[in-house]
């Protein structure tokens, strides 16, 4: 697999989102201090039709890891990208990691 | 109201007889000639002179072979009387002085010949401590049982209304009427639906969300008590998983409450919806608005022409809105510092338009230039805006003051409004315009200057100790137990005790107040979040707009033309 550096790991700030532009995509990289967890996801609410999801919260249902839109509240798994709020909608997700201090995306 | 007929030769004097008898009369007015006065019980409980009495059937046991039970206590100036039948299974009826709480289950238990309890006594001895609080369980009432006697609501009326989805008293009381008289029966009533609620499977519980078992009220009070200062502390300590979009906002709008610190700090930052973490509203395309603060509606027209000037620089929709400020809409992420430096630059700060919190005081022109003002009703708008400005609370918070009894500042329709007069200011409170609109009720009247604010103060603190999350004051005061005069007591009489801790608050609050707009603009490490993306100066470019009414706004979707909006996966 091919990765990209897109930001450095001191950036990040627990539990929030940042926005990269990814192969002319926009992606949403959410870090969780508490588990160290990090996700990506498309940055593109597909309810609310615009580029915001990196400005979302992010929280936990059950054992779940969500992120919950700005715009209206819908909650996405950020793992899978699927909404639990209406199963039919699925965002795209990307792998990323932290390597010597920063942050990649997957090519 | 007075009573229709003197109907046996007696005047009744109470507002249920009133009630009963206007009944009839209107049916007979319609036609309808079988309705019949047949009489009317004349329990009731009142406020005599500020002691809580009531009485109750029989009071003065005048039915034959009848006993009495009586408890005195000269020393909290308390006297409870119970009446019962010759053979002790029945009561007939009660006498309560400077404690009334006992009357709705009493009245119950007389009207529906429900049997005593086997010591009857304890139904007016004092509960101590550990004790089980004797009464009557509501599922002992026939669902006929009069629970509201002013509006004669039954118990199953209650149940229906329950089942019908009125699921709190707010709901209730606009569904049925039930406590909206006298309000004797609120304690009976909450019992009812809360045990409607247990039978149709809705567990009546409070917890805020799956992350933290308890109440917003509770947490208010975990966090001020324990001195608990960040999220994590807190979920550590009181609560399970990683939090959700209501704990963590919730939580942010306590500790700020309390604490007041910036918060854009790292450990609050993860707590705030995406509006208090930019400063601004997003709006539908993800854009922010600008709303600076214009205290009490008055601007200079230097100021006014900044903002003009702003607003045409970065080409932002220009509103004046109901609050009497100016919104500036259509502001990307990174031009948000530059366009708040200039604001800030200018002597403008932030106006908390993105908080739950204290948002605006509207005010009229008052006595300095009306001929009809008693009072500088801008001067008191914006001093009291000054004070309270960026409180956090939990949920917005809106006032305004009039400058005489015209009321064209709009006042009791705020949650504090107030209002000029010949001897002072009147204070209203728990007043909202929005979805479900309530006029404020009178607070206190002809209040100096002094005296009106440590009011606030304290109504204030204590609506943020003990509101749940996203309750305006309006729904706060109808869930109260003891409404309005509960809240007079607490703020004017200072009942709990409480009045010099919640003014001890305030001035706390008031003290750690910043603009949370200038300490960002002067930390480059938080302006690293006002860019779109991390790794590239370029702007959003899916956001397109036309012109109208010589304005920009959003484009809608089928006046785009470009490809650029993803499609949503579907799920295979
Ligand atoms: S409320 Fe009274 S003082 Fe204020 S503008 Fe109206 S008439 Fe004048």
């Amino acid at each position: 697999m091919n990765w990209t550096t897109v930001c450095k790991q001191e950036d990040l700030t627990s539990g929030t989102g940042l926005c990269a532009l990814h192969n002319y995509e926009q992606v949403a990289i959410f870090y969780c201090g508490r588990t160290e967890s990090l996700y990506a996801i498309s940055n593109y609410d597909p309810i609310g039709n615009a580029y915001v999801l990196s400005r979302g919260l992010m929280g936990s249902v059950g054992e779940e890891p969500v992120m919950i839109s700005p715009l209206y509240k819908q909650r996405y798994n950020l793992e899978t990208g699927v909404c639990l709020d209406d199963e039919e909608t699925k965002i795209k997700t990307y792998d990323v990691r932290i390597e010597n201090g920063e942050v990649q995306l997957a090519a | 109201m007075g009573e229709c007929a003197l109907w046996g030769g007696r005047i009744f004097g109470l507002v249920a007889p009133g009630y009963a008898m206007a009944k009839v009369a209107a049916a007979h007015i319609v036609g309808d000639k079988s309705e019949r006065f047949i009489g009317a019980d004349m329990s009731t409980k009142l406020k005599l002179m500020g002691v809580d009495v009531a009485s109750i059937g029989d009071a003065h046991g005048n039915t034959p072979g009848s006993q009495s039970y009586a408890y005195n206590d000269d020393v909290s100036q308390v006297y409870k009387r119970l009446v019962v039948s010759d053979d002790g299974k029945k009561l007939l009826g009660a006498v309560l002085v400077g404690d009334a709480e006992a009357y709705g289950g009493l009245l119950q238990m007389m009207l529906n010949s429900i049997d005593l309890p086997e010591n009857p006594e304890a139904l007016i001895l004092p509960v101590l401590d550990g004790e089980a609080v004797p009464g009557l369980g509501v599922d002992s009432l026939p669902d006929s049982a009069v629970i509201c006697s002013c509006y004669e609501v039954t118990k199953g009326q209650l149940q229906a209304a329950v089942e019908g989805g009125a699921t709190d008293m707010a709901m209730i009381k606009a569904e049925t009427q039930a406590s909206t008289g006298c309000g004797g029966c609120a304690a009976l009533t909450k019992q009812v639906v809360d045990a409607e609620l247990a039978n149709l499977g809705y567990e009546v519980k409070t917890d805020i969300c799956e992350h933290f078992a308890y109440s917003r009220k509770e947490l208010a009070d975990i966090i001020r008590v324990t001195k608990i200062k960040t999220f994590d502390e807190l979920l550590d300590s009181h609560g399970t998983g990683h939090g959700c979009e209501i704990c963590k906002p919730t939580a942010g709008s306590i500790l700020a409450s309390y604490w007041n610190e910036y918060v854009l700090k790292d450990e609050h930052i993860a707590l705030q919806d995406t509006n208090d973490i930019y400063l601004g509203n997003m709006q539908k395309d993800g854009t922010y608005s600008v709303v600076p603060r214009v205290a009490g509606g008055e601007i200079t027209p230097e100021k006014l022409i900044v903002l003009g000037e702003v607003a045409k620089e970065f080409d932002l929709y220009t509103k004046v809105t109901g609050g009497q400020r100016i919104d500036l809409f259509g502001a990307q992420l990174h031009e948000l510092p530059l366009i708040w430096k200039k604001l800030v630059d200018a002597g403008f700060e932030t106006g908390h338009a993105y908080g739950k919190s204290v948002r605006t005081v509207k005010s009229c022109v008052g006595s300095t230039w009306c001929r009809y003002g008693v009072d500088d009703s801008v001067g008191l708008a914006i001093e009291i805006e000054d004070r309270y400005k960026g409180l956090r609370s939990p949920h917005k918070l809106k006032f305004a003051v009039s400058g005489c009894t015209r009321e064209c500042a709009e006042a009791q329709s705020k949650d504090v409004g107030i209002i000029a007069t010949e001897n002072g200011w009147n204070l209203y409170v728990c007043g909202n315009g929005g979805m479900r609109p309530r006029h404020t009720d009178l607070l206190a009247k002809d209040l100096d200057k002094e005296t009106l604010i440590k009011y606030i103060d304290r109504f204030l603190m204590f609506y943020v100790r003990t509101a749940d999350r996203l309750q305006r004051t309006s729904v706060w005061l109808e869930n109260l137990e003891g409404g309005l005069t509960y809240l007079k007591q607490v703020v004017i009489e200072d009942s709990l005790g409480l009045a010099d801790e919640l003014e001890a608050e305030m001035a706390s609050n008031i003290g750690n107040y910043q603009c949370e707009w200038k300490t960002t603009i002067e930390s480059p490490e938080k302006l690293k979040r006002f860019s779109h993306f991390i790794n590239s100066d370029q702007p959003d470019s899916s956001l397109a707009y036309v012109v109208e009414r010589d304005q920009r706004r959003p484009a809608r979707p089928e006046e785009r033309n470009d490809n650029q909006i993803e499609t949503v996966e579907l799920v295979d």
